[in-house]
């Protein structure tokens, strides 16, 4: 697999991508700056948390204008993996990769904290790595995790078994207890829990690997795709 | 807002320096350092320099009396930071400052600019900032001013270090009635570097180029350095002008580029500063001085965000997000346009020259010319008067308290504000960001994993003000002690210590005695334990309408962890395995929580630190856990034994089951020197072997329930109502 990961000015979770795919998990990974205006070449594009841009305005409003960011729209268009994590989450809906939003907590405040996670659907690209129902422990750690969106948008994601995660215990007030969820077509996936601080024991818990692994995974496909 | 400027004759006559904080003596004083009247500019610069949080006038003769160095020590106090080996080729970089008054005054953006400052910090020296902590002192939380101070406070600290990225780790939030109107926040900034790569603060080389970088200069903070060196009274409630405001997205900018600096371009860097208290004037003024050069400006070329700022309001603006690099002549083309990629303004604004004045031009002209050394070195040094206060010279007896229901005390003590878990708090801080936490917030101390070694860096903050009161010296010496505790509970060997000495007006005689005897403290603790002070600042005047703070220095303290396996958390792991109190209990119930809690104040005499054995129990027990015997340690602090049995049993809701053949009332009693542990059923025959007696076996961890057998009293209790108590006690008294 060869992941790009995505450096807004004030992201702060890129490096922390860039040790979990490449020295955790062995795969060949590049830190891509914002002003960058081609992705090809990229089994998987990662967009990282942080506070893009200082995030002052609405988090993610200003990162979506960045060079970048055309190149991802094209890469995604073209069924390449995208995973948005966290502030990645808020940048993939403000840019209309995802339906809905992310407003403020419902505390209105910021939360730092293991949550517990129910699987709700392990058949994307995703999630292979896991099994439906299953229950995981991820860290969360955001101000604006509160997931919105209007009540039919909501009934086609479940429909489409777009929901990938869902919180046990709705820490922020999300609709539908939405953790993370895929665009129609399966190859995008926004979550604001991050499997990235969840890849070695020595901190706490290893449940975050199942993610790499399913995208390791669906990778190996798509190279050989590429390759024949 | 143009400000028309004094002439020096009028400075004399009108003495406006008088405000800022300067004497008539030292006016004089400045006035023969330049052998002429010091022109509104020049003595607007002496009052920035001149106040105790620049020149540490008053404590200076304190500070020295510090024990600062030991083979470890790569760099002791004097610049942005200490720098202590770690091995494999690494060191590690702390410092810790106050910002008590910007955020008595605007405490969301005093705590920000607190966490801002101290990261500067720490990367002017070079290293990568990989953890902050925070060491917090308020009023009672039913005080209303307190529920908004506390959650500014803690939002200022979440709101920058969750940005900028680096995790808060840990900290403590203390609280007495005596920092009601005077709350402390003392921010602790961690990093690390490759050792080989420390970076001074200095400005060397006729010709070299001084290049100002980040944010530009505005009005905000204009002398809040002197600000800072004064007191509060209820008639000047606030002077918002002398706070800054925090923006933790130019910092990051700031932070990766300087780093960038260090790491790529360290061939044409001569210094890197940071621009903290006192602004542009001490930044430079103290690269010139470390280096013996002189120095000249053209304040035209700073990059400001008003018009028409005078050169007085440039030199001693606060405006967060700022450095100063020294670089060498030739290159500032290459670093201007390092810069220049993270979109940050960088520009030539002045040099290095011959000859030792500092020399500022403005609009053409030269509105200061004054030797480097009379900002510096010349700053006067008072030694101040020493008396001992009214209630240490005669204290009173001793406090002997009853305790007829221990569990309704037990109950009583795990929902004071000082000992309730205060998670609810912690969570607004992102601990985790960098991942490399090992422990986060709550357990004796922080743990941070070192990439790139097979070490990890224990971290912790400790204050004591209630012990200080009753006892400076003895009270110092503990809060030194307790900081060792606590690391060597979570297995690492104590490395050294930076502080933030919070104290009163030190012009009171009884108030410097408090300096000067916690001091002693102090050092005899950090010598016995070999953790000398490597960096640290200073905040007096502490008081509000002439009532100061308890003497409270905070002590943030690191240690090192050699072995990733021996990390240890307080957490009871398993049931049945064997309890055991390390160190001796005694009846110390002067200064207690207990006391605390059940007369409202403190009184009484502390018995002295024995340093020797408080060095060979931290010795034992490190010993025990990096062999494996221990599987959760946790020292013995405010509340005594029975509250720490109780915080052990919460974090697994595993219980325990012992016997003590003492009253129950002991069980609160807070001799120092002690530590809990769990030791496996098969590791019992060497830790006993180890120990040779000196651990007293108490008992078993038990199922969910908290039981504990006294000569007077049977205590028993669910682990989760006790754990539930203590969780929600604060959120309610906050509410």
């Amino acid at each position: 697999m060869k992941a790009a990961v995505l450096s807004f000015p004030g992201s702060n979770c890129d490096e922390d991508l860039l040790w979990a795919v490449e020295t955790v998990c062995g795969q060949a990974a590049t830190m891509v700056p914002a002003d960058h205006t081609d992705l090809t070449g990229y089994d998987l594009v990662l967009v990282p948390g942080g506070f893009s841009y200082g995030d002052y305005l609405r988090s993610g409003a200003i990162a979506k204008f960045a060079p970048v960011m055309t190149a991802l729209q094209t890469f995604a268009a073209a069924g390449g993996y995208v995973l948005g994590i966290c502030n990645g989450f808020q940048i993939l809906t403000e840019a209309g990769l995802l339906p809905g939003a992310l407003q403020w907590n419902r505390s209105l405040q910021f939360i730092c904290e293991p949550e517990p996670l129910i699987v709700a659907n392990a058949n994307t690209a995703f999630s292979t790595a896991y099994t439906s129902g299953q229950r995981i422990v991820l860290p969360i750690a955001h101000g604006e995790g509160n997931y919105y969106a209007d009540p039919d948008t909501l009934a086609t994601l479940e429909a489409n078994g777009q929901v990938v995660f869902r919180y046990a215990h709705n820490p922020n007030g999300s609709a539908n207890d939405i953790a993370g969820l895929t665009n129609a077509q399966g190859n995008v996936l926004g979550m604001m829990p991050h499997p990235e601080r969840a890849v070695e024991a020595l901190l706490g818990g290893t449940d975050g690997l199942g993610v790499f692994r399913s995208l390791i995974e669906a990778t190996k496909g798509a190279s050989d795709r590429v390759a024949n | 807002m143009l400000q028309t400027e004094m002439s020096p004759e009028t400075i004399r006559t009108v003495k406006p320096y008088l405000a800022w904080g300067l004497t008539e003596a030292e006016y004089d004083r400045y006035a023969a350092l330049l052998g002429r009247l010091p022109t509104y500019t020049e003595i607007g610069l002496a009052s920035g320099m001149w106040s105790e949080h620049c020149a540490y006038k008053f404590s200076k003769p304190v500070l020295k009396t510090f024990w600062t160095k030991n083979d470890r020590v790569l760099m002791g106090p004097g610049e942005g930071a200490g720098v202590i080996d770690i091995g494999e080729g690494k060191a590690v970089v702390f410092k810790a400052e106050s910002h008590n008054h910007p955020s008595a005054v605007e405490p969301y953006e005093g705590a920000a600019t607190g966490v801002g400052g101290i990261i500067r910090d720490i990367f002017s020296i070079g290293a990568k900032p990989i953890a902050v902590l925070d060491s917090l002192a308020f009023g009672s939380p039913q005080d209303p001013r307190t529920k908004q101070l506390i959650d500014q406070v803690v939002a200022g600290i979440g709101g920058y270090g969750n940005a900028i990225g680096i995790p808060t780790v840990g900290g403590e939030i203390k609280f007495a009635a005596s920092y009601a109107k005077n709350p402390l926040v003392n921010a602790m900034c961690v990093g690390v570097m490759d050792k080989a790569k420390i970076q001074k603060g200095k400005a060397a080389g006729v010709g070299n180029a001084l290049i100002y970088v980040g944010a530009k200069t505005g009005r905000d903070g204009i002398n809040g350095a002197s600000f800072a060196s004064a007191e509060f009274s209820d008639e000047a409630e606030a002077d918002r002008s002398a706070v800054q405001v925090g923006d933790p997205f130019m910092e990051k900018l700031l932070m990766d580029a300087c780093l960038e600096v260090t790491r790529a371009h360290q061939d044409v860097l001569v210094g890197m500063q940071d621009m903290g208290a006192a602004g542009l004037v001490s930044s430079t003024v103290e690269m010139a001085d470390k280096s013996a050069s002189g120095m000249v400006m053209d304040l035209d070329l700073i990059p400001q965000r008003e018009p028409n700022m005078t050169p007085f309001e440039i030199m001693l603006s606060e405006s967060q997000e700022r450095m100063m690099l020294c670089v060498q002549a030739g290159s500032e083309a290459e670093i201007i346009a390092l810069f220049k990629r993270y979109d940050l303004d960088a520009v030539v604004c002045g040099h290095v020259e011959a000859g030792h004045r500092y020399r500022l031009l403005h609009h053409g002209e030269v509105v200061c010319d004054v030797p480097v050394s009379a900002l510096t070195s010349d700053a006067p040094v008072y030694h101040q008067a020493s008396a001992r206060p009214a209630r240490l010279a005669h204290p009173a007896p001793d406090f002997a308290p009853r305790v007829p229901n221990a569990l309704a005390t037990l109950k009583q003590l795990l929902t004071d504000p000082n000992v309730a878990d205060k998670a609810f708090l912690y969570q607004r801080y992102d601990a985790q960001v960098q991942t490399n936490t090992v422990v986060g917030p709550g357990s004796d101390a922080a743990v941070v994993r070192v990439r790139g070694t097979h070490r990890a860096l224990a971290m912790t903050t400790d204050s004591n003000g209630r012990y200080l009161y009753l006892d400076p010296e003895v009270g110092g010496a503990i809060t030194v002690a307790e900081a060792a505790r606590n690391l060597v509970a979570s297995g690492a060997e104590p490395l050294g210590i930076t502080d933030c000495l919070n104290y009163g007006d030190p012009t009171k005689p009884e108030i410097f005695y408090e300096l000067a005897e916690s001091a002693k403290g102090i050092t005899a603790a950090t010598r016995v334990l070999n953790t000398p002070v490597i960096s640290g600042n200073v905040s007096l005047y502490n008081e509000t309408n002439g009532v100061a703070i308890y003497p409270t220095p905070m002590i943030g303290m690191v240690g090192l962890i050699e072995d990733l396996t021996t990390i240890t958390t307080q957490a009871f792991k398993a049931t049945g395995e064997a309890i055991y109190v390390v160190g001796a209990t005694g009846d110390d119930y002067n200064g207690s929580l207990l006391q605390q809690v059940q007369t409202g104040t403190v009184s009484g005499s502390l018995r002295p630190l024995d340093l020797e054995a408080e060095k060979a129990t931290q010795a034992l027990v490190l010993q025990a856990i990096r062999r494996h015997l221990v599987t959760a340690a946790h020292d013995v602090a405010d509340g005594g034994l029975l509250v720490a049995l109780a915080e052990m049993s919460f974090g697994h809701g595993i219980g325990a089951q012992v016997s003590v053949d003492w009253p129950a009332v002991r069980l609160f009693s807070e001799t120092q020197g002690r530590f809990v542990v769990t030791v496996p059923a098969a590791a019992q025959a060497a830790f006993e072997a180890l120990t040779e007696g000196r651990a007293q076996r108490l008992g078993e961890t038990a199922d969910a329930m908290l039981t504990v057998y006294a000569q007077d009293q049977v205590i028993q209790a669910p682990v989760q109502a006790l754990k539930a108590l203590n969780e929600e006690a604060l959120q309610c008294q906050l509410k």
